[in-house]
């Protein structure tokens, strides 16, 4: 289920930012890696809303500054 | 000081007779229609199922996948005419050439209504998931009408002015214009000037099926767009972009530019009468064209052909009434009249530019393209309409006219290179 969340979180990220697979590691940061700009991550960000039901507060989006944030962030909501 | 002249340098043209300027051109000059049945929505439940769309666009030629989704489709239009104008003026650094110095290079691109498309899409997925998830960050820079000039300044390093004309039809002319004003004032050494559009839409298309302003030809696209003939019906809507690189005269000279033709006069007015109808005798229509020819400096008989705004509607009749008020003698003898709308139907705010683009390749090939499907004349529609096939003649100075709705007009002149 863990690993399904991650892969599927690693899919949407790479449908929205149009970036290949090998390219979303842990460590990448939406900003400066994978060319987001304010605009793209918010439209990630109600990507992965509709994607796995959850509501992610503003303040919350602020702290998702990479992929792991991102996947661990969903695993946390979606896990509970 | 002598006033700084304008160069044109280099034509993007995106139509429903091509996607490239020459491709346009070519099949203008062969007298070939563009419109055919609406294939972007199921129009089957309008009172008018033709358009004139623009076939094999492939944007992903000049706009990274990532940001298709960022701009309605009259911006993909912008971006695709723009790059081929500043490539055929030769300033574009990726293919061998220099771009002008940024800080005095700007962009007047304009359109009509902008992005219909995505404002009609966007209200849909709004009803059915709401505010938070029915409207993508990107809906307002998508839509909005400077965002073609703004992509366009991103891509091409345009620091100079940057903003859309809005005036309807005329809003391609008035880009043009303006934007030479700014070139001859010595505010910028060249600028992307032009219109763009694409609203063959639900609204687009049912807004002018209300209003009654459509042909209904559904049986006969190609034969729908019909200026001063006696059995015209209404406009056909098209799409496209088209947008040329302006620069200071001595300036294209002196790189060693190829210059197509030239800006020598333009002029901007309004008919203050109706929303729609022109003026009584197109009065303000005429005045706009009496007007471009004393910014020009010209008599009326050095003019050779003049690429008519004439939609296919009964203004086409006004039209010719305001060209023979200012014309004389000379809209009879000699002057040749064409409304190329009989073949790329009307581009709304991109028409003024395309024109005024055709005008421009007219003079350079010595080529006047025809009005087509003008088989039957209105008895109120007397002048050399160029009918059905091109003609040669090595003109020196050449008119387009736009006029749009609000009685906003724009006439432009433009000279032969010499």
């Amino acid at each position: 289920m863990s690993a399904d969340i991650e892969a599927r979180v690693k899919e949407i990220i790479c449908e929205q930012l149009d970036v290949k697979p090998e390219d979303v590691s842990e460590a990448k940061t939406f900003t400066e890696d994978l060319g987001a700009d304010s605009l793209a991550i918010v439209e990630l960000v109600l990507a992965l809303e509709e994607q796995f039901d959850v509501k992610i507060p503003d303040d919350e989006v602020d702290k998702i500054k990479t992929v792991g944030d991102a996947v661990s962030y969903i695993k946390s909501r979606v896990g509970n | 000081m002598a006033r700084r002249r304008i160069a044109i340098t280099g034509i993007g043209l995106v139509s429903p007779l091509g996607v490239g300027t020459e491709e346009t051109w070519r099949r203008l000059c062969a007298g070939e229609s563009g419109i055919g049945r609406i294939t972007r929505f199921d129009a089957s439940e309008f009172t008018t199922t033709i358009a004139g769309e623009v076939r094999d666009f492939d944007a992903t030629k000049w706009i990274a996948k990532r940001n298709l989704r960022q701009m309605d489709l009259f911006i993909h239009y912008a971006i695709a005419a723009a790059d081929m104008a500043v490539k055929q003026a030769g300033l574009d650094p990726s293919s061998g050439g220099e771009r002008p110095d940024p800080e005095r290079w700007g962009c007047y691109i304009g359109a009509g209504m902008g992005g219909l498309g995505i404002i009609e899409s966007t209200y849909k997925t709004l009803l059915e998931k709401g505010p938070r998830h029915g409207i993508s960050p990107y809906f307002t820079p998508s839509v909005i009408i400077n965002l073609a000039p703004g992509q366009v300044s991103i891509l091409h390093d345009c620091r100079g002015p940057n903003m859309s004309m809005v005036s309807a039809c005329s809003t391609g002319a008035h880009s043009i214009g303006e934007a030479a004003r700014l070139i001859e004032r010595g505010d910028a050494d060249a600028m992307l000037a032009g219109g763009t559009e694409s609203t063959v839409t639900p609204l687009g298309i049912g807004g002018f099926c209300s209003a009654r302003a459509l042909s209904q030809r559904n049986d006969e696209p190609t034969k729908a767009s019909r200026p001063f003939s006696a059995s015209r019906d209404g406009f056909v809507l098209s799409e496209g972009a088209a947008i040329l690189v302006l620069e200071e005269f001595e300036r294209a000279r002196s790189r060693g530019a190829k210059i197509i033709a030239e800006i020598a006069g333009y002029a901007a007015n309004a008919d203050a009468h109706h929303i729609t109808m022109p003026s009584p005798g197109g009065a303000g229509a005429a005045r706009c064209m009496q007007l471009a020819l004393k910014d020009a400096g010209l008599l009326p008989e050095q003019v050779g052909y003049i690429n008519a705004h004439a939609t296919s509607t009964i203004a086409d009749a006004i039209e010719t009434a305001a060209i023979r008020a200012v014309y004389g003698e000379h809209a009879h003898k000699g002057l040749a009249v064409s409304s190329t709308k009989s073949m790329h139907g009307h581009l709304l705010g991109a028409a003024g530019s395309l024109e005024a683009a055709i005008c421009a390749l007219a003079l350079r090939d010595g080529i006047l393209p025809p009005t087509i499907n003008l088989d039957d004349p209105d008895p109120d529609c007397d002048l050399d309409y160029v009918p059905h096939r091109a003609r040669a003649s090595q003109i020196e100075y050449a008119m387009s006219n736009s006029f749009g709705f609000g009685g906003t007009n724009a006439a432009l002149v433009l000279r032969r290179a010499s």
